[in-house]
């Protein structure tokens, strides 16, 4: 029950971060070895995929909410940078702080009546929602989002003076934005406010019987994820330069709430290790495309009967007790 | 008055399919208290099962128009009962123990497994139902042609509720279902074999499904593989409209929706139509999440 | 000084009066024990206290704030702690995790300090982590502080309720059936640990059905049948009146 750390296992820690500083650092150097455009175009789309799922885990994984419409906030944040930019020629980084705004007070309005909801309900509500945004962008909302053409012509992002067109370019910023998230969301998981997300998917009643403001933590964990999309939705929509509803439709929902469940939620490499399987592993089986969600509704089933915590489900988190404590109870 | 008669009844036409699907729902929801997603991707299974029969099989050129459509209509229903069972052998027994959020996400995955088989199998295009399956006539009510369809469909959903009404409140087996809605533990006690309500419940939910997927090809003449997530969410909405678990309350949520949704368009917006039913299952389930028939209960703590 | 004062409380379900005009105050520094027969409207009073249920009529005022209409985390933040009748602790968290959601209330930073690791933040985690173990050395968990919080024996997580309460810092502590499942041992255990945290000037009022626990524990104890009191007092008192005899104890023995 109680586990020990002895000096065996932690330099077996040692060797585990070093092997996972060296496979980042090589996964980083693969466009410098020649991988083909089409390839780093897959690793791309998996990089997307893997930072909304990674936004999704806060509501999904942290704080245990059964939210199915993650694609509204990606949506919102996509259009936001194709108005501002299209219409008003704004640079696509200047946009990205607004998208996140946008699909956060988005998730305000829809998010505050409904986080009292059962699970199951939430998860029909929360479909409701992405419909309504679809059928809302296809039908010309406010004269701006241009019906189910979608809006063309978006620009390509400029950081600096250097402009990021080619494929290995988007591989840096969509998967150093990836690591960025993960940075934070750690830090975010291993703080007060990440306990509170845990303690209120264990027991919400408890959680707010202890003096756990419920309510706030679960809008704002949706509001986290929500601003988060928005900022995706910006690289997303420089990265494609057409956007239209069908890229926001109720499977782009489906498939980021099976990466998260699958993977292991609340545990950011299982959501990773999810979105290489969901996203990724149907590139390299391409005549099976048609069964990959064939499979993956399988893998659902199959997966909630024999290992419903996922492939990789979240460690109990390991505390350092500061001194003089640590020597008193090891 | 032209268009009012008209929504009038299609409205309920198509509100008495909504009613029938989401009896499958309320039915489910009542004994297990699980929202069975997969249900309305067996009404879409049900949905093409008719057009294999009706058009591959070509049952109308052995039988009359008639008898094909009954046949059809029978073995559908069968066959959809069947993949109703087999589903909750495969998906939801096992999980009967553990959690219920599994179960949801377990029900999420086979709806999704569903789906992309009905795709596989008979194509992601659009496929036509025959077109002269009822001859093509009109009644006259209030002034108003209406098509002869729209009856039949109205008229076939109303007869099978009332057929399900009787069974429900005037059968033992029906007495069952009952009880087990209200409390599994009493009703095992008093004798109740609370298993094979389950079978049950997951043989005619399915059955009342796939029926009104035949009705749909029928009345739409053309159906769709992922037409189950549609219905099957307004049948939900239906569901929760009239008190999700509560028989009689779907029936008549069934209808009203159909009604909200043939005004709606009418009077307000066609290209809204789908967005308004999703409000409405919004606004239901925030502020009166028992539905309009029921008592609200409290919580216990 | 009253610290807790209940004024006609009133609380019914459906057709059913749970709570019929309850009034009673609590002096600080007593041990007030709210006992009754089963079904008597006890653990409704206790939800009424802690804010997890809403008063169809009457006040309640703690410390100078009323707080009939608060939401549990506020009334847990003005100092009124809870324990629940059936456990509820966070089964899958370790027994640290566990206190450190009693100490949540007592720490100010959001999200923006917890994403960017601020120093403040790292700081206040110290603190927050040196207080849980003091409760948990005080209840005499410490050195379980790794385990998980579901596996500790029945006893231990009645010990760990405490704990986390006592980690909200509180002044005054609602314990629902504190010796409810446990042994001889650990229930003379218990009345040890009452003692001890009553030192450190926090008010308790428990809802127990061991009379002889109830006896030898409380200074006051209110009784209360059909959601109405019925009598009040000092234990000895108690113990001699007529009508707690008939609809209480006389049912008991």
């Amino acid at each position: 029950m109680i586990a020990s750390i002895s000096p065996a296992s932690s330099k077996w820690k040692n060797w585990l971060l070093g092997a996972q500083i060296v496979g980042a650092a090589a996964f980083f150097s693969l466009p410098q070895f020649g991988l083909g455009a089409y390839w780093l175009d897959v690793l791309n789309a998996v990089g997307i995929s893997a930072i909304l799922a990674l936004s999704l885990n806060i509501i999904l994984g942290h704080a245990g909410m059964f939210h199915m419409g993650h694609a509204a906030f990606f949506a919102v944040g996509a259009y936001t940078t194709a108005i501002l930019n299209t219409r008003l020629e704004w640079p696509i980084f200047a946009t990205m702080p607004f998208a996140g705004m946008a699909a956060g007070i988005f998730a305000v309005a829809v998010a505050s009546p409904i986080i009292h909801l059962r699970g199951d309900y939430l998860l029909m509500v929360t479909i409701g929602i992405v419909e309504i945004v679809r059928i809302a962008l296809i039908n010309n909302v406010f004269g701006l989002t241009g019906g189910s053409n979608g809006i063309i012509g978006i620009a390509r992002p400029v950081l600096f003076g250097f402009r990021i067109a080619r494929p290995q370019h988007f591989f840096c910023l969509i998967w150093g934005f990836a690591a960025l998230s993960m940075l934070l969301f750690y830090w975010l998981e291993h703080s007060r406010y990440g306990r509170a997300l845990k303690y209120i998917k264990e027991d919400s009643v408890a959680a707010e019987g202890m003096g756990v403001n419920t309510d706030r933590y679960k809008l704002s964990a949706f509001v986290i994820g929500a601003v988060w999309a928005g900022f995706v939705g910006t690289i997303y929509a420089s990265k494609m330069r057409t956007i239209s509803p069908g890229s926001f439709s109720f499977w782009e929902s489906v498939v980021l709430f099976m990466i998260v469940i699958l993977g292991g939620s609340g545990n950011q490499k299982g959501v990773l290790l999810g979105a290489f399987l969901v996203s990724g592993l149907p590139e390299l089986f391409r005549g099976l495309q048609n069964y990959r969600m064939l499979v993956f509704g399988a893998a659902l089933v199959l997966m909630m009967i024999f290992r419903p915590q996922g492939l990789l489900p979240p460690k109990t988190r390991n505390y350092t007790l500061p001194e003089p404590l640590a020597g008193k109870f090891p | 008055m032209e268009v009012f008669i008209q929504q009038l009844t299609n409205g309920l036409a198509v509100g008495g399919i909504y009613a029938l699907i989401a009896l499958g729902y309320t039915m489910v929801y009542g004994i297990l208290k699980l929202i069975n997603f997969a249900h309305g991707e067996l009404f879409a299974l049900g949905a093409y099962l008719g057009f294999t029969l009706l058009v591959s099989v070509g049952l109308t050129g052995y039988f009359g128009t008639g008898a094909a459509i009954l046949i059809t209509v029978v073995m559908v229903m069968g066959l959809s009962a069947l993949a109703g069972y087999l589903l909750e052998r495969v998906a939801y027994r096992p999980l009967r123990k553990s959690d219920r959020l599994s179960a949801v996400v377990s029900a999420l995955g086979a709806s999704i497994f569903f789906q992309n088989a009905i795709m596989l199998i008979w194509d992601a295009r659009y496929r036509a139902y025959p077109a002269d399956l009822l001859p093509n006539v009109t009644l006259s009510f209030a002034g108003q042609d209406i098509p002869l369809i729209r009856v039949v469909v109205l008229a076939t959903s109303v007869v099978i509720m009332l057929l399900l009404y009787f069974f429900i409140n005037r059968t033992r087996m029906g007495m069952a279902i009952r009880a087990s809605a209200i409390d599994q533990g009493a009703a095992k006690l008093m004798g109740i074999d609370v298993r094979r309500v389950i079978a049950i419940v997951f043989l005619i939910g399915p059955a009342l499904g796939g029926l009104a997927g035949v009705m749909v090809g029928v009345y739409y003449g053309q159906i769709n593989f992922n037409m189950g997530q549609l219905y099957g969410l307004k049948a939900f909405t239906a569901a929760i409209i009239g008190g999700i678990g509560n028989i009689h309350g779907a029936m008549i949520g069934g209808l009203l929706l159909g009604l909200v949704e043939a005004f709606g368009a009418a009077y307000i917006s066609l290209a809204w139509r789908d967005a308004i039913t999703f409000c409405v299952l919004i606004v239901i389930l925030v502020v009166r999440p028992t539905g309009i028939l029921r008592e609200r209960v409290a919580e216990k703590l | 000084m009253i610290i807790l004062s209940l004024k006609t409380l009133v609380k019914s379900f459906g057709g059913l009066v749970a709570v019929a005009g309850v009034s009673f105050d609590v002096e600080r520094g007593d041990v007030v024990g709210l006992i009754g027969p089963n079904g008597a409207g006890k653990t409704t009073v206790f939800n009424l206290i802690t804010g997890a249920l809403r008063p169809d009529g009457g006040d309640i005022f703690f410390d100078g704030h009323r707080i009939d209409r608060g939401k549990p985390h506020q009334i847990v933040k003005l100092g009124l702690a809870r324990t629940f009748q059936t456990i509820r602790l966070f089964a899958g968290m370790s027994v640290l995790e566990n206190v450190l959601s009693g100490y949540h209330c007592r720490m100010g930073s959001g999200i923006v300090s917890s994403l960017l690791r601020l120093p403040h933040q790292r700081r206040e985690e110290r603190v927050a982590l040196t207080r849980a173990m003091e409760e948990l050395e005080f209840v005499g968990l410490a050195d379980v502080w790794r385990a998980k919080a579901g596996g500790l024996p029945y006893g231990d997580q009645r010990r760990l309720e405490i704990a986390r309460a006592l980690a909200t810092e509180p002044k005054f502590m609602v314990l629902d059936e504190p010796a409810g499942g446990m042994n001889d041992q650990e229930t003379y255990e218990l009345r040890g640990l009452i003692g001890r945290i009553r030192k450190r000037d926090i008010t308790i009022m428990l809802i127990e059905h061991d009379i002889g626990f109830v006896m030898k524990v409380c200074s006051k104890l209110v009784v209360i049948e059909n959601g109405a009191i019925i009598a009040e007092g000092v234990p000895e008192e108690i113990q001699r009146d007529p009508k707690v005899i008939e609809a209480y104890l006389g049912v008991d023995d």
